[in-house]
């Protein structure tokens, strides 16, 4: 009896853990509390789950890693209306060290490129100059500079590590000017 | 005994009917009400996932100049017949045209204007 028991009990919460999970992905789009299900269109829209399945699978926001995906060539978002601008490609990295407790953080400028142009950025949110903005997670968290993409759109705030990504202890040589921009 | 039993089936009835109950619009997910229900017709939802598949992210906030906060660029459908924002692309060349009203009208009566998609997207961010 206390077998059956143990065998009902692991089914069951391999049910609920199941359903958690699945739970966690893409809701379709009669189901997401936006869409009214009475709207013709629920039937002509894409569903999130048919596009994004067959992206890199990811564990925050969308479910799929955005820049895996591009770098990957499962998508290949057009630079301009007509798809025949080139995107500029920079492929510095930045290094921020004012992040204590938490790692230094390492701006990598090659996904950030692939993704938008420099104008983006340069100079209406960030000045293009070591020391010149004046970046916090208390700015962060009120959507501005990163946080005007992060936590909306780009992948969320709760990922710290993505960005906190540089243990002060395992510095490379290249990366011991304070603040410089890394090749 | 039989209370372990109830017990059992109520996490079965969870584990079944949780993911029906449950739900949350895709992350990014923008929602404009600024003028739609005034003016007769249903809430905008505008799809981040969809568009940045096809386009990268400076198409529309740098060369089409749609600003970075849900319902600040001043949207309306005069400027979109005008081939401005929405406009530029929904025009029945590079996507369907401006008439299928369905397809962007398409949110439940009553929803406000903001950035959805679960708690990732509801910190203390101004949108």
């Amino acid at each position: 009896m206390t077998r059956i028991r143990a065998v009902i009990f692991s089914i069951v919460l391999t049910a609920l853990a199941s359903a958690v999970l699945a739970s966690g992905k893409w809701q379709p789009l009669k189901d997401d509390g936006l869409h009214d299900p009475s709207n013709p269109a629920i039937d002509v829209l894409q569903e999130p789950g048919e596009a994004l399945s067959v992206l890199v699978p990811d564990g925050a926001g969308n479910m799929v890693d955005w820049v895996q995906s591009l770098q990957q060539g499962l998508i290949t978002p057009r630079p301009g209306l007509e798809g025949d601008s080139e995107p500029e490609i920079r492929d510095t990295t930045v290094l921020m060290k004012n992040t204590y407790p938490m790692f230094y953080v390492r701006f990598p400028h090659k996904p950030h490129t692939q993704w938008m142009s420099c104008t983006t950025c340069h100079d209406r949110i960030f000045l293009p100059q070591v020391d010149a903005n004046p970046i916090n997670m208390g700015r962060i968290l009120e959507g501005k500079d990163c946080g005007l993409c992060h936590g909306a759109v780009s992948f969320p705030l709760t990922e710290c590590n993505r960005c906190h990504n540089t243990d002060p202890a395992n510095l490379a040589m290249e990366d011991a000017v304070a603040g410089e921009g890394v090749q | 005994m039989k209370e372990w039993w109830g017990r059992m089936f109520t996490l079965f009835v969870v584990a079944a009917l949780g993911p029906a109950v449950v739900a949350w619009a895709e992350y990014a997910d923008v929602t404009i009400n600024t003028r739609s229900e005034a003016e007769g017709v249903a809430p905008v939802i505008y799809p981040h996932w969809f568009h940045r598949i096809r386009f990268q992210c400076s198409v529309c906030h740098v060369d089409l100049d749609i600003k970075m906060g849900a319902g600040t660029t001043g949207i309306t459908m005069e400027k979109l017949i005008d081939g401005q924002y929405c406009g530029a692309c929904h025009n029945g060349n590079i996507a369907w045209s401006i008439d299928n009203c369905d397809l962007c009208h398409s949110g439940r009566p009553g929803l406000e204007t903001g950035i959805k998609g679960g708690h990732e997207t509801m910190g203390p961010g101004l949108y």
